[in-house]
């Protein structure tokens, strides 16, 4: 290869200028190696792109108050104590998936299964009205309308339900609307065992 | 025994890019005619062959050929006939072969196309072009096969995806690969010059013409995307700033922004180096937009096949064609004739704060589509980058653009004076700002900027055509069509965000309703008249019948029809939206479940919805405009572009 060498440029700026093009270079080799490595642990499943995992599993449920919709307020001491295993369900009025759910979770509280609802960033006559239309399955309702309780429970979106057993433990998470097989398959069994 | 011969086609094909590639690279360095004659053959041969490789796949989806494994997996005897064809690239094996072959078409283009070229410059681009084929051919025979067969071959099919069993869809991906594959011209210029080591005005303008195609059908193929997410996916929205439409839109500002620099090669041969970069850029991230999304790195509501050893390969690839040209370009970029200076306030000065914007606007949305990958790999933590990210930092970058873009054109070469322009278009600027002035209180600062730049855009490109045609009509029609093509380019421009700013004022509502029951939204009265069944070829149908009369009046404006089908065979549902649009606005609703009788509806009323997509066509149509005014103005001598027609016609037929 025998390039045109022009006479005006000494050789040493052409080394600073070939460092500083070499950058989109180095650019490229360092989200390469990045991409590589991702690879590498996607085989051995220790990276997940599409897993939500949650921070909570194992722990107790964060420090918060927030205003009920009717009665008093809501805080995480009385989660970190429950009275049983219970359910979490985080709900909006304007989320369509949270309609789906709707005949899961009347079915859930029936079986008497406490749920208790936290209405996220939605205003409280809109979150009645959903509630009067749709059923209400919980049996306590906080408001966090400004969203910032959702952050430390780690909320991916709406709906999500957290299980949390007799010691105040957060047991399973489960992002998006409940259905009756993920009830069976996944829920009944950790219900059981929490129960036991 | 048509999937061997079609398998067979692809293995030449793969042969002849790789022999393409070395001959033509290495005769142009030795200097040996025949080699350097021997390469626009070999590429319309690789052309012909994968081309034949294609056919034969798509015989065996049209004939149905159950054994071969990607028909019986992608489609199946009830599969209609259109989507028969379609489906071909409507699977991972499937659309990795044709986007092989749109790269080997650009290559037999530019063999039957490119006589104006030094014909051993003319080589070294068809050598680039024929490794980079090389590589994909050999990755689509080893890794991904489409024509790998079964036995014993099932009774039916598997079907087609029905998301993908929509005319929009069906022709989105080859419009698309069109405009990310076309770039690949681009970079074989920029190769070839770097090997090369020279870059003058002539390089401008032979890489102008193969960009603006390339962009027209990138600018195309997003919008039909677009189009296709706002009317299939009945959520309401547009653009969701998904990797998947992010990995489309990066390209699309990068070549945005080389079919700029270019010119200022081609009018001041300036920007050299830059515009190298940017053709090897945006090539790079076409190349990363097709694969990577493949791979499964990144998390999408669109990704489909994911397997990491195809990931490995590709990415191997990717590193290779990437990485090779990138350092051929930091060796010998540096010794390229530096660039001649101009004043900042000048055309090419325009022009280059307008590729700062674009390249701007392209780091932040890179940054924000790799960020959680990112993330997850060095801290561990799951974060997902949406929408108000993107639009908190896009759109203060936006706007000093679309300021740009009208200023752009009325500035002269070299150097220019802000008051002669401004006094061209101070009309245009006052009209943007009143109007501004008269949205803001009322539909608050996003509608208000929006709709004032789309305004000061379309009267801006009005004022160029003026402008250069003096204000006097007789003139008009002896403007280049290169002037209007740029003109419409810009105004499409100001059609979209006029779209996207409406867009900011829709209204919507989702609630559960029983059949007579009433909904009241953006002044119009929706009621559900009732639902039934519909039976259709390969799925069933739920439909819902509503009416949509003046609130104020009463009168009826619309009768909608929404759906959900379900295709047993795939266990899947799809949402059909009923959009009824009068241009200004469209009334939209799509279908959700049904419960205790009634059925949850998704309403909404999305004004100038149908301008985001219109004025994409229109940037597409101006550069099309361009593009036929290129070919007459630059292929001056009329026998050489005669030959080159002839030419194709002939070499298949040995």
């Amino acid at each position: 290869m025998s390039a045109p060498m022009p006479q005006d440029i000494p050789q040493k700026s052409i080394i600073a200028r070939r460092l500083m093009l070499g950058l989109p270079l180095l650019g490229l080799g360092l989200a390469g190696g990045g991409f590589a490595l991702m690879l590498r642990q996607m085989r051995n499943g220790r990276f997940d792109p599409h897993a939500l995992p949650s921070q909570l599993i194992g722990r107790a449920v964060p420090d918060f108050t927030l205003p009920g919709l009717a009665g008093g307020p809501m805080t995480g001491n009385q989660l970190q104590h429950p009275a049983g295993p219970m359910l979490v369900n985080f709900f909006a009025s304007w989320c369509v998936p949270c309609l789906e759910e709707a005949s899961t979770m009347a079915a859930l509280a029936k079986t008497g299964l406490p749920i208790w609802g936290i209405a996220y960033k939605d205003n409280p006559a809109d979150t009645r009205r959903f509630l009067a239309q749709n059923g209400n399955p919980y049996a306590r309702i906080a408001l966090d309308q400004p969203g910032r309780v959702a952050i430390d429970w780690g909320l991916y979106g709406v709906p999500e339900t957290y299980l949390i057993d007799a010691q105040g433990i957060v047991r399973w998470r489960y992002a998006g609307p409940l259905t009756s097989a993920v009830v069976a398959g996944e829920l009944q069994p950790l219900l059981a065992k929490a129960g036991a | 025994m048509i999937p061997e011969l079609g398998h067979y086609a692809l293995a030449l094909g793969c042969v002849v890019a790789a022999a393409q590639g070395l001959l033509s690279l290495w005769g142009a360095q030795r200097g040996d005619a025949r080699l350097i004659g021997a390469a626009p053959a070999l590429a319309l041969s690789q052309a012909l062959a994968v081309t034949l490789s294609f056919l034969a796949l798509v015989w065996c989806g049209v004939v149905s050929d159950f054994s071969v494994m990607n028909v019986a997996e992608y489609s199946s005897a009830t599969t209609p006939l259109l989507y028969r064809i379609t489906g071909t690239w409507g699977n991972h094996e499937g659309s990795i072969l044709l986007w092989c072959l749109i790269l080997s078409l650009c290559g037999g283009v530019v063999a039957g196309f490119g006589e104006r070229l030094p014909s051993s410059f003319r080589a070294r681009v068809l050598g680039v072009l024929g490794l980079v084929s090389s590589g994909f051919l050999l990755f689509t025979l080893t890794l991904s096969d489409p024509f790998q067969r079964i036995w014993p071959p099932p009774m039916d099919g598997q079907g087609v995806n029905p998301l993908l069993q929509d005319p929009g869809l069906a022709f989105h991906p080859p419009i698309l690969y069109c405009g990310y594959v076309g770039f690949s011209v681009a970079f074989a210029f920029a190769v070839a010059s770097l090997l090369e080591g020279t870059v003058d005005a002539a390089w401008g303008r032979w890489v102008r013409p193969w960009t603006l195609a390339a962009w027209c059908f990138l600018t195309a193929g997003i919008a039909l995307g677009s189009w296709w997410s706002y009317y299939v996916l009945g959520w309401g929205g547009y653009w969701f700033w998904d990797p998947v439409e992010n990995a489309s839109l990066l390209p699309w500002l990068t070549g945005t922004a080389l079919l700029h620099s270019a010119i200022v090669v081609e009018k001041r041969e300036a920007l050299k180096i830059w515009s190298l970069l940017l053709a090897i850029m945006t090539f790079s991230l076409s190349l990363c937009g097709t694969f990577m999304v493949r791979s499964g790195l990144l998390n999408s509501v669109h990704a489909f096949a994911n397997d990491p050893a195809r990931g490995v390969f590709i990415l191997a690839l990717l590193g290779l064609v990437i990485g090779a040209s990138l350092l051929l370009f930091a060796v010998r970029a540096p010794l390229l004739q530096p660039a001649g200076l101009f004043a900042p306030l000048s055309r090419e000065g325009g022009l280059v704060l307008n590729n700062i914007l674009l390249c701007s606007i392209m780091a932040v949305v890179l940054v924000g589509t790799m960020y959680p990958p990112f993330v997850q790999l060095i801290f561990g933590q799951q974060i997902s980058v949406g929408p108000p990210f993107f639009e908190s930092t896009a759109i203060p970058l936006a706007a000093p653009l679309i300021a740009a873009m009208g200023l752009g054109p009325a500035l002269s070469w070299k150097r220019a004076a802000l008051g002669p322009a401004l006094l061209r278009l101070w009309w245009a600027a006052v009209a943007a700002l009143v109007l501004v002035a008269l949205i803001f209180p009322s539909h608050g600062l996003r509608a208000a900027l929006g709709l004032g730049g789309a305004v000061w855009l379309l009267l801006a490109a009005a004022a160029d055509i003026g402008n250069r045609a003096g204000w006097r009509p007789g003139r008009l029609l002896h403007l280049p069509r290169a002037a209007y093509g740029a003109a419409l380019g810009h105004a499409g421009l100001g059609v979209t965000i006029a779209g996207i700013a409406g867009m900011t004022l829709a209204l919507h509502s989702i609630s559960l309703v029983q059949p007579g029951q009433t909904i009241r939204l953006g002044g119009f009265d929706w009621t559900l008249d009732g639902l039934q069944d519909q039976p259709g070829p390969d799925y069933a149908a739920r439909v819902a019948t509503l009416t949509v009369r003046d609130a104020g009046n009463g009168a009826l404006v619309a009768t909608l029809h929404p759906a959900r089908r379900s295709f047993p065979l795939q266990q899947q549902t799809t949402t059909e939206v009923a959009i009824r649009t009068n241009g200004l606005r469209d009334l939209y609703v799509a279908m959700g479940d049904e419960r205790d009788g009634g059925v949850v509806l998704r309403i909404h009323v999305n004004p100038l919805a149908p301008w985001i997509w219109f004025g994409a066509l229109i940037m597409a149509a101006g550069g099309a405009l361009s593009l036929s005014d290129r070919r007459w103005r630059v292929g001056a001598p009329q026998r050489l572009r005669q030959k080159g027609r002839a030419r194709p016609a002939a070499v298949p037929a040995e």
